[in-house]
This record gives C-alpha cells, structure tokens and sequence, in this order.
C-alpha cells in the first residue's frame, strides 16, 4: 500500500517543528547554561548552570571543605570527577564497607540522596553530614558536574 | 618555632593511659554528662563509631594544621599563641571523641604523619602569614559546618557535644575572620 503524499509531507513537518521545540526548551533553561567541554570523544559532555555552579563553588568550600578537597584526599575522598564516577573507587582513600559494596553511579539522583542522608543511602558511612536544604544540594551538585567532565575516568580510580 | 606544648609525641602515651583510667562518670563530667554511660542509648553503636572516628580525623588534621602553621617561620609570634591555644582547643575535642569511641567499643581512627597533613593541605603553597590565617579560616568554617551537618545522624547522647564543638570551631573561624579584617556576615544564620 503506498503511503499518501500528504501524510509523508505532515510527518516531516512533525519532526522540524520537534527539533525546533527541542532547541527552544534547551534555550530556555537560561543564558547562563553552558556545556562543559568532555575530555573524551567517547563522553558525552555535561551542561551545567555557570551561575549555579558560582554558588555551588562557595557552598561547597562552607560546607564540604571541612573534610573534602578537590585534588586530595583528606577526611573524605576527593570529589574532581566524583560526577559520573562509581562510588568508593577514588584511589589510596582508605572507604568504609559501606561506601566499597555501594554499586551506585554519582548522578544527580544519587548524590541529592546521599547528600540528605548518607547513613540511610550507605548504612555504615563514615560520612554523618547532611545536606538539607534542597537549593544548596541542587548548587553542590552542579558545581561537582561542572568539574567532572568525564565520567567513568580511570586516572586514578580503582 | 619550638613549643613544648605543641609537641605531639607524647599524646599516643598520654591518650592510652588515660583512656584506662577514665572512668565513663569521669568522661560524662569531661563532656557535661552528655555521654551517659558504655552502654549508651543510642540506636546504632557501630554507625556512631564510624560518625565519631570521622570527626576525630578532622581534629587530627586541625591539630596537625595548627602544629604546621606554628611551625612554617611564617606566624608573628603573638599569632602563634593563638593558634596554640586553638590547637589546644582541638586536642581537648579529640580526646573527648576518643573516649566516646572507645566507650562505644570502637577502635579510635589514627593520626597520619605531619607530612601527609602537610601535602593534603597543600602547606607548601602557603607564602605569608594571611595565607596561612586563610587556610585555618576555611578548615574552621569546614569544620563547624560538618559538626552542625552530622548532628541529625549521630545518636541522641552525642549531640549536644557535637554543637558544642561546632560552637568552638564557629568561634575561631570568627577570631581567624577577624584577623584577616573580613566584615562582620550581615546575615544570621551564618553556620549549618
């Protein structure tokens, strides 16, 4: 059975107006998005809020620079690249049980849980710090993505 | 500079022995009677131990912070005693955590060597003395933040110790602030 001429035209107009509706909702998330340039040709790079990730750089030196560093490990493990990186794998950090059989990928999911209550996300954490507040998770998390540009990194995973 | 009360050397021997002898009345007077006894009430021992050792690694690093600032060359003198009295401030923190995870059957977590503190903290980048002001105002302001943000996953007994050291470490980040002229915050709220 042959296919009418006009449904051919109408369902190509479907798809152009969809791709124009895809480039308009992206463009209205805000002028201050931006992507984060992947290291890999083989990750896909992330898009992060340059003003979120502004706010998320200085809560994350309030709230998490008491037992974390970007590039070292101190009391906690180091977070660059914690995006995108499976749990309890940074290493020469010495984990708890807990956070070495976590199978969880760091996702904006996982980690906005972790961050309300990591003993209920990984029973037997060492980590007691919650985050409650849902805006300076959002800012934390971003500010993490936007330093974690390749997910799945190997240097210096396990 | 030497300091006879900054030497660290001593403080394993010191600890084991008190920590023998101390009694859990003796520790519950040392923290205002806010650990109770051994056999405490709170819901999940082994999940406190694992809470606890992880503060007491952060007194270990401010401890160690304070002993490489004292130590760089880089402090006038006057500072100096303030961060040995800061450091005193720490050690009586950590002792009072050792004790609660030995009550709790735990196994206190350990101190590292200066010299990973040193690399850890990137020491070596500090140049002058408000560089090293800036690095004890950000451990200071770390360290109350992460004190008020473990309250709500540490068991009952152990939360007013905790906002009391949350409430010491507010208190040198605001003498640290203070040195280095920053204004005073406009907003309340300003920890946790």
């Amino acid at each position: 059975m042959k296919t009418p001429l006009y449904v051919i035209v109408l369902f190509c107009a479907v798809l152009i107006s969809g791709s124009a509706l895809a480039k308009d909702a992206i463009n209205s998330i805000g002028m201050d998005k931006t992507q984060v340039t992947s290291q890999g040709d083989s990750v896909p790079p992330y898009v992060v809020s340059e003003k979120l990730v502004g706010v998320g750089e200085k809560l994350y030196k309030r709230r998490c620079g008491g037992c974390h560093s970007l590039d070292n490990n101190r009391i906690g493990p180091r977070h660059r690249d914690v995006y995108g990186r499976k749990a309890g794998v940074v290493a020469n950090f010495k984990y708890s049980k807990a956070l070495k059989n976590l199978d969880v990928i760091w996702t904006d999911e996982t980690l906005n849980d972790w961050l309300v209550n990591p003993t209920a996300f990984a029973k037997g954490t060492s980590m007691g710090f919650r985050l409650g507040k849902t805006n300076e998770r959002n800012a934390i998390i971003e500010y993490l993505k936007s330093l974690s540009s390749a997910p799945g990194f190997s240097a210096g995973v396990k | 500079m030497p300091n006879n009360s900054m030497i660290l050397s001593s403080r394993r021997a010191f600890l084991g022995k008190t920590g023998k002898t101390l009694s859990a009345t003796a520790l519950a007077m040392v923290v205002g009677g806010n650990i109770r006894s051994a056999t405490a009430t709170t819901t999940d021992a082994s999940q406190d131990i694992k809470i606890l050792n992880a503060a007491i690694a952060l007194e270990h690093e401010g401890i160690a912070a304070y002993q490489i600032a004292a130590t760089s060359g880089l402090l006038d003198p006057a500072v100096v005693d303030i961060g040995v009295t800061f450091q005193g401030h720490h050690k009586g923190h950590r002792d009072v955590l050792v004790k609660a995870v030995e009550m709790l059957g735990g196994t206190p977590a350990e101190e590292k060597s200066l010299g990973a503190y040193a690399q850890e903290l990137k020491a070596s980048t500090l140049k002058n003395q408000a560089d090293v002001l800036r690095l004890a105002l950000a451990l200071e302001t770390g360290a109350a933040n992460a004190y008020l943000g473990l309250i709500p996953s540490l068991g009952p007994d152990y939360h007013q110790v905790a906002a009391q050291m949350a409430g010491d470490e507010a208190f040198h980040a605001a003498i640290l602030a203070n040195a280095l002229g920053q204004p005073i915050p406009k907003a309340a709220l300003m920890f946790g």
